[in-house]
């Protein structure tokens, strides 16, 4: 959710900085910056436990015993038993945690995932059209999104579940698609201060046309914002996917999410705490990565020390 | 003359992650009442740094060792609470960026009365009532009007003016003016040095001026300290330095200030760039780029050796020193 | 400072008017209608139902007919809870989403603001490390999986707090849910505390106040806390609204008796009146919190005001 990972702020003040400090100049991700983030441990212990839990997500499920959606009908309610290959133990129907908690996993990666190429694509777009075009252009097209940022997020988010249905993946192409207002605010920044350069100016001469120097000249000098915004985002939707799946509004059974498994698990989390330990576990442990991903990102890729 | 300060032995150390930067070491110098010192060098000489070790604002990793003796008060060491007894009273400072140094949210009178109600126990009111004197003094027309302004509504200069208002309310014995013309405008440059010299001759002040600028010593500074890789390379009266230079260094930056040079042929610059500080020449710091360089240079560091006629140089070389041959 | 602040009010009503229209044709064009519940209704009972709610009438007419009685302060009916118009549930339930919302601002805010503080001034000392910490809890941690936590810890195991509902309005029902509530933002608050502290006592200006000998907490008072609290109070606007729209999800974790309840029903049961009433309130009161942000901001850093 807008703001829940204060997000905005980070990336406000990134793209201020690289207003001010005239940065970009075609070197975005360089190996410089690669082999900065490589020497920040927490980030790269963090991509290592994404990358095993992504893969654990999409190919571990292969390697199991239990479908999740298959019930063992002599293990109901039962904790990990590693003999029975119930190494998360089993919810009240029987199915097994460990292969709930891997679709649970790979649906809201991918719910992730698209939600924040459909917000990041429509941001860069948006702002480097606004950015690109300026005076009334600019000034009509910021004005529209001034007036999203009024609108209240949970509520929109909801609203678009009355109009999307229970799709899932409609739904948070919807989501994207209200989460693209600052990465369309920093784009036209950058945008504005990258189209006085030299070497725009040079395309324009040589009788280039906007678009061509939009995707050509422009938003490859965004890489910066752009990857920082990215992983950035994609834990604010696993956040707003599983709130909307905890109450109940997201995906349906028998297919699962974080956020529907945690709010199965929280009300039996007494007697059957492995029911809420295991989804959750996987879920800040998700969200601690990516936010360490990002903050080293934006370290790597800081202007300042370049 | 009395000594205002006497510094003995400073030195100034950074840590890094894993080394150690030595930016000043084994500096040693005294200021006279009313004198006016220049201190010259190229950026990264240290210059500035051991002035800000001095008034005790080095950034947090920053080291100071020797002594500051100002009166029977030994500045370095002292804890912070005890600093701020002569800190901005007896020893105060300007600094080179005057667009910067002054808080954009706070009035100029706020930061102007503040230091008398600290330092003499004044009430606000009498406090902003001597600071709007203060500022007629350094030139700023309409002081009580501009004394309701916040930073952002004056120009450079006039905020440099209001910098000099805020170090000299105290009447302090010692004024610390690092590069204060080097941001303004060439005309307001030369305001603002007749503004430093009438003021501190007024106030018995003594003054030491931090600068790159030999045009800027010229005609303000009674003694002159030039500084290269951390440490004091020649010292003495300034019209001997301009008119007889006996380090190759001073030698050097004379002839790359243009408005001196004059009378030489062209300009010529010093060659090279200013050593790192973390990977120091072995003998004499200046001998990659030194013309009149030796053998002894090469192995052996000079030390500061008094010449004569109250002049010290850190160089072997003794022979006569032409120039325009450098290369 | 006043034609300011009257600029910053005429431009907001636009938006506002904007914002509005966005919601109701969205709302309206969406499939589906309050009275497509299980059961069917009779046609003739539905089409009383339809006339009754200007629901026959083409959109255009509905929408002239709702911005009319929206300048008459008239939110509409509610079309599913029977005998009850909006501004009368809103009556009941916003006090509650807001003294709830306004608790943890108040109490986050200032936790917020100390400890980054506190943390700025011991950079790398032992109150950062336990702020880091304390602040990656909040960030990272969704509230609904806190609130779960903490029921079950206090709750269930230690039994200091109830665990939710609302029976006979004990304070001490909303100590759980206020802390869920307060703890990210504070987290927020505090970490852009600690990053403009930082900044701000490495500027020149705050060197030439050690310079001139003020001593640190004058040093800290006068000269470093003003510009630091910039950003943080252009956090505020947004912070609070982030509070009032999460409180109805935090009410309806602990089921209490707020706003988020009737929203979250209402919006199942597409209940349009409910659904745009709530909304336009959150959007008036963001688009006012973001205006008073403004003023904030601009008698905080005086730059602002003459551009």
């Amino acid at each position: 959710m807008a703001g829940i990972t204060g997000k905005d702020e980070v990336l406000t003040a990134y793209a201020r900085k690289l207003e001010t400090l005239d940065a970009p100049k075609g070197r975005s991700l360089t190996q410089d910056a690669i082999r900065r983030l490589r020497r920040n441990k927490a980030a790269v212990v963090a991509i290592f436990l994404v990358v095993f839990i992504v893969a654990a997500a999409f190919i571990g499920p292969y390697f199991l015993t239990w479908g999740y959606a298959e019930v063992d009908w002599t293990a109901i309610r039962k904790p990990p038993d590693f003999e029975k290959g119930h190494y998360f133990g089993t919810d009240q129907n029987g199915r097994d945690m460990l292969a709930r908690v891997l679709q649970g996993t790979q649906m809201s990666l991918i719910v992730a995932a698209v939600a924040t190429v459909v917000s990041v694509s429509i941001g860069v777009v948006y702002g480097a059209v606004a950015g690109y075009f300026g005076g009334r252009v600019d000034a009509v097209m910021m004005r529209i999104v001034d007036i999203m940022y009024a609108l209240p997020y949970i509520l929109f988010v909801i609203i678009l579940m009355v109009m999307f249905g229970r799709n899932p993946i409609m739904l948070f192409v919807g989501i994207g698609a209200i989460e693209w207002l600052t990465m369309a605010r920093i784009v036209r920044g950058q945008t504005l201060s990258i189209k006085e350069k030299e070497f725009v100016e040079a395309a324009r001469a040589g009788g280039a046309k906007p678009w061509t120097i939009i995707m050509r000249h422009i938003v490859p000098n965004l890489t910066g914002p752009v990857v920082i915004y990215a992983t950035l985002t994609i834990p604010e939707v696993i956040i707003a996917e599983s709130f909307l799946s905890y109450l109940g509004l997201g995906v349906q059974e028998p297919q699962t999410s974080l956020g529907t498994l945690i709010s199965f698990g929280a009300p039996v989390a007494e007697v059957l705490p492995w029911m809420l330990l295991g989804p959750a576990g996987v879920l800040v442990t998700l969200l601690l990565c990516f936010t360490y991903i990002g903050d080293g990102l934006r370290d790597a890729l800081d202007p300042k020390d370049r | 003359m009395k000594q205002v300060l006497k510094v003995e032995d400073m030195s100034v150390t950074f840590a890094l992650h894993e080394s150690e930067v030595h930016a000043v070491r084994e500096m040693n110098f005294a200021l006279s009442e009313g004198e006016t010192l220049a201190v010259v060098g190229e950026s990264g000489s240290g210059k500035s740094q051991a002035f800000l070790a001095i008034m005790g604002l080095l950034a947090k990793n920053g080291r100071t060792g020797g002594r500051a003796m100002m009166g029977d008060v030994n500045l370095i060491g002292l804890a912070p609470g005890q600093l701020d007894i002569y800190r901005g009273k007896d020893i105060a400072m300007i600094f080179q960026d005057p667009m910067t140094s002054l808080n954009p949210t706070l009035r100029v009178k706020t930061q102007l009365a503040e230091v008398l109600v600290k330092h003499r126990g004044f009430d606000k009111g009498k406090a902003v009532k001597s600071a709007v004197e203060m500022l007629e003094r350094v030139g700023i027309p309409e002081p009580a009007k501009r004394a309701n302004a916040y930073p952002h509504e004056l120009s450079g200069g006039m905020r440099q003016r209001v910098m000099i208002a805020m170090a000299l309310l105290c009447q302090p014995k010692i004024l610390i003016a690092d590069e204060p013309t080097t941001a303004l405008d060439v005309t307001v440059q030369a305001q603002m040095l007749d503004l430093f010299k009438t003021l501190t001759d007024d106030f018995g002040t003594s003054l030491v001026l931090i600068t790159h600028d030999l045009g800027v010593v010229a005609g303000v500074a009674d003694r002159m300290m030039v500084m290269y890789g951390g440490r004091a390379v020649e010292k003495g009266v300034t019209d001997d330095l301009f008119y007889d230079p006996r380090h190759p260094y001073t030698l050097g930056l004379l002839h790359s200030t243009p408005h001196i040079a004059k009378r030489a042929e062209r300009l010529d610059p010093i060659q090279g760039l200013p050593p790192s500080l973390e990977h120091l020449p072995k003998g004499c710091s200046f001998n990659p780029r030194c013309a009149f360089a030796f053998d002894r240079c090469l192995n052996e560091r000079p030390l500061l050796t008094e010449t004569g006629n109250g002049r010290e140089k850190a160089c072997f070389y003794e022979g006569p020193m032409t120039y325009g041959k450098v290369a | 400072m006043l034609g300011y602040a009257l600029r910053r009010v005429l431009s907001a009503i636009p938006i506002a008017l904007i914002a509005v229209t966005v919601c109701f044709f969205i709302l309206r064009l969406a499939p589906g209608g309050p009275f497509d519940g299980e059961r069917a209704l009779p046609p003739t009972v539905l089409a009383n139902l339809r006339a009754h709610y200007n629901l026959d009438q083409p959109l255009i007419n509905q929408y002239f007919i709702y911005i009319w009685r929206l300048l008459h302060g008239d939110l509409g009916p509610s079309m599913v809870i029977d005998g009850f118009n909006v501004s009368q549930l809103i009556r009941i339930g916003f006090p509650f989403t807001l003294t709830v919302a306004l608790t943890a601002f108040v109490i986050a805010t200032s936790i917020g603001v100390l400890a980054g503080m506190i943390a700025a001034v011991n950079q790398n000392k032992w109150p950062d490390y336990v702020l880091v910490l304390a602040v990656m809890l909040g960030v990272v941690v969704p509230n609904f999986l806190m609130a779960a936590l903490l029921q079950l810890w206090f709750g269930v195991y230690l039994r200091w707090l109830p665990a939710g509902g609302w029976v006979n309005g004990s304070i001490w029902h909303l100590v759980l849910p206020v802390t869920v509530l307060a703890w990210p933002h504070a987290a927020r608050i505090s970490r852009l505390m600690r990053g403009s502290m930082i900044e701000v006592l490495g500027t020149n200006y705050v060197r030439t106040a050690k310079s001139k000998g003020l001593g640190q907490r004058l040093v800290l008072a006068r000269h470093a806390i003003k510009p630091a609290l910039l950003p943080v109070v252009s956090y505020l606007g947004p912070g609070l609204s982030y509070l009032l729209t999460g409180s109805l999800a935090v009410e309806q974790i602990f089921g209490l008796p707020g706003i988020g309840k009737y929203f979250v029903t209402a919006a199942l049961n597409r209940d349009y009146g409910i659904v745009l009433g709530t909304t336009i309130l959150y959007m008036f009161i963001i688009l006012a919190l973001n205006l008073l942000v403004d003023l904030v901001y601009a008698w905080l850093d005086p730059k602002v005001r003459y551009r």
